[in-house]
């Protein structure tokens, strides 16, 4: 019951949303629904619920280890969403509301899906639904992004459907009764037809990494990332990439089940290594500080990718990086919302000194750029450190050198961005249109409060999210 | 079997004219025809006819064959746009990749391992025959319409590869898909509508403002 509250709630609050006459107090149901989410995800993080084997939907194990990351970074989000739209008060919120909640409700559904259909229609429905988000700014740039993002995604998630069709035939033709859930699945085992299987893995991956962001996927993510406000990007960044990645772990169980994981494994681990290094080339880069958390973000999903490589415990840093990254991504997602709202432009060509214009938001952003490049002691530290210990017990070397050279390559081209935004003298343009923005406690708190969880993730990893990942991984990977 | 193997025949052959028409309206009438052959297809597909194999037939046939194309001719008049000039793909060597790939695709089909009452069919070569056209359009073509009609051949050809299992899997799988690619395509529809206001031309080469 508490489960389907989990998806039920943010859509009744997306109806009401839509109906809501208000402009001016619609923005608070945002952070109303993202508090009963956060409530109710947490509860069930603590409780978790019997999910019944057969059920299609259910907060199981892989969900419980998730889905709380996503509801807290919607929550903080959410907050700042008030002031955001506030500002915006020249354009009507009534879509932005709705569907915010909207893809809130799906990202529930998709992260609880266990059955191969209702994942599908889940990640559909969350990739069309973020289209209105990001043309919210309505400029031509932003259209432009939002063309490329639909393309892109819709052929990737055309390819996952194509995959799970595939995945469906290789059971049919094992003779299974037409049980897509991923428990039927599994136990189906070697009886799946290998061929299939293997199509259907290439197929999958393929999908379902064009909405993670995998390189060389990615091609939608600077776009989007760069032309949409900054709580779209890091509810995308955060959520709806997380549910991609929870696809991939659970496809991939019944490709290990299948007699397959070491072929899934070796391409998880190419696909991330290539994702690395592509986003530590194009970092080195850019010179738009929004594209480069797009880039940012590509890295990530690499890290992600690697980890579930890489066993039981590579699979358990994973799910520790989706909340240590998520969390430190919306920070800077965030203040550098704040910063292009102040500075009136994300090019590091125009904008600098702000650490002057935009103290506060300024030191968020600084302080989230150690914190997702992996400075201790910020959560990304100890998460990247478990894949590390993971690829070294496994003794993939090769692979832990490139990883590093990645993760320094990256720093370089992060800290190059964010130290050019932060330092010198401000552009008298800047100053200008800097005098219009007040960095408010509404708009410093939300990025503030999630640094702080990135912080707290690394200082003291409570026991019960250890616990939720080693029950995930156990799922994931069950002994027979 | 044998008038389903015709119907997909015919499907292949409208990639054929989809991929070698320089006119918008044909390529629109190509793939709209596309989908109510699609639409037909589970009927003869299925023994025991019920309900829900009818729903789905005139779901898929009333969206893909009515529905969309009536939205992209819309699209297409707003724009006072006819015709495909200068593609990255020209008509003839689209002509001649949808060809070679339509007997790529019987090749292929024969080696994957199909279950016997699969292997005399030809749902699985035209699935592949029509993602490759799909393709093409997608990625040879410069204006949104012809890329979306490519978009649609390219989910003609993994509809056609749901049709193996629609026996099996529950219907619930079928009507989502049915149901997403709608809303889709009309999430597409306006976009090309907005890009359409923004540009004033539906040409995607001037898409180009984004890059690195």
């Amino acid at each position: 019951m508490r489960q389907i509250l989990l998806v039920a709630v943010p859509l009744v609050g997306a109806i009401v949303a839509a109906f809501w006459r208000g402009d001016r107090t619609r923005p608070w149901l945002l952070p109303v629904v993202g508090a009963a989410h956060l409530a109710l995800s947490f509860w069930l993080l603590v409780q978790p619920p019997v999910v019944a084997r057969e059920a299609w939907m259910g907060f199981d194990a892989v969900a419980r280890a998730v889905l709380p990351a996503v509801s807290l970074l919607f929550f903080a989000c959410s907050m700042y969403a008030v002031t955001y739209l506030r500002l915006r008060s020249e354009r009507s919120n009534r879509v932005f509301v709705a569907v915010l909640l909207a893809v809130l409700g799906l990202l529930s559904a998709g992260h609880q899906a266990r059955h191969l259909g209702v994942l599908w229609i889940a990640t559909e429905a969350v990739t069309l639904a973020a289209v209105p988000l990001l043309h919210f700014n309505g400029t031509p740039r932003a259209f432009e992004a939002t063309w490329k993002y639909l393309l892109v995604g819709g052929t990737g998630i055309a390819l996952s459907l194509l995959g799970s069709f595939c995945l469906g035939y290789a059971s049919m033709h094992g003779g299974g009764s037409g049980d897509l859930t991923f428990v039927a699945l599994s136990a189906q085992g070697a009886a799946l037809s290998r061929p299939w299987v293997l199509i259907a893995w290439v197929l999958l991956l393929a999908g379902y990494g064009t909405k993670m962001g995998l390189a060389p996927m990615h091609t939608w993510k600077p776009d989007a990332y760069g032309e949409a406000p900054g709580i779209v990007g890091a509810i995308l960044a955060g959520g709806v990439t997380t549910v991609a990645f929870t696809a991939l772990l659970r496809v991939r169980a019944v490709v290990g089940a299948a007699g397959a994981g070491a072929i899934a494994d070796r391409t998880l681990l190419a696909i991330g290594l290539f994702s690395m290094v592509v986003a530590a080339l194009f970092l080195l880069g850019t010179r738009n500080y929004k594209r480069m958390l797009a880039y940012s973000s590509v890295e990530h999903m690499g890290i992600l990718s690697i980890g579930a490589s890489l066993g039981p415990a590579g699979v358990f840093a994973a799910l520790f990086h989706v909340w240590s990254n998520g969390l430190t991504k919306g920070a800077l997602f965030l203040s550098s919302a704040n910063i292009r709202r102040a500075a009136n432009s994300a090019s590091i060509d125009e904008v600098r000194g702000m650490a002057v214009l935009t103290p506060r938001s300024a030191m968020i952003f600084v302080a989230g750029l150690f914190a997702v490049t992996a400075s201790p002691p910020f959560g990304p530290f100890f998460s990247e450190l478990l894949v590390l210990r993971a690829a070294l017990g496994t003794g993939h070397y090769v692979a832990v050198v490139i990883f590093l050279a990645c993760l320094l390559f990256a720093f370089f081209g992060l800290s190059r961005v964010v130290f050019a935004v932060v330092d010198g003298r401000p552009r008298p343009a800047t100053v200008a249109s800097a005098r219009r923005f007040v960095e408010t406690a509404g708009a410093v708190a939300p990025p503030a409060l999630l640094l702080g969880l990135s912080l707290w993730l690394g200082l003291f990893t409570p026991d019960v999210l250890r616990e939720s990942w080693t029950a995930a991984a156990a799922q994931l990977f069950p002994t027979p | 079997m044998r008038d389903l193997n015709l119907l997909i025949g015919l499907a292949m052959g409208l990639n054929l004219v989809a991929l070698g028409s320089s006119r918008l309206p044909s390529i629109i009438r190509a793939t709209a025809l596309q989908g109510v052959l699609l639409g037909i297809m589970p009927l003869l597909l299925e023994h025991d006819i019920g309900w829900q194999v009818v729903a789905v037939a005139v779901a898929t046939a009333i969206g893909k064959g009515v529905v969309i194309p009536g939205l992209l001719q819309r699209a297409m008049r707003a724009a006072h746009i006819e015709r495909e000039i200068e593609p990255f793909i020209g008509f003839v060597p689209s002509l001649l990749l949808g060809a070679g790939g339509t007997i790529a695709a019987l090749a292929v089909a024969r080696s994957l391992p199909l279950l016997p009452e699969h292997a005399k069919s030809l749902l699985v070569p035209g699935a592949l025959a029509s993602m490759l056209t799909g393709f093409v359009l997608l990625i040879g073509r410069v204006k949104a319409i012809s890329q979306v009609c490519g978009y649609l051949i390219f989910e003609n050809g993994i509809y056609l590869f749901g049709l193996l299992l629609i026996g099996s899997t529950p219907l619930l799988v079928e009507a989502g898909v049915l149901l997403d690619l709608t809303v889709g395509i009309f999430v597409i529809g306006i976009i090309v509508d907005r890009i359409q206001r923004a540009f004033d031309s539906l040409d995607t080469r001037k898409l180009t403002v984004l890059r690195e």
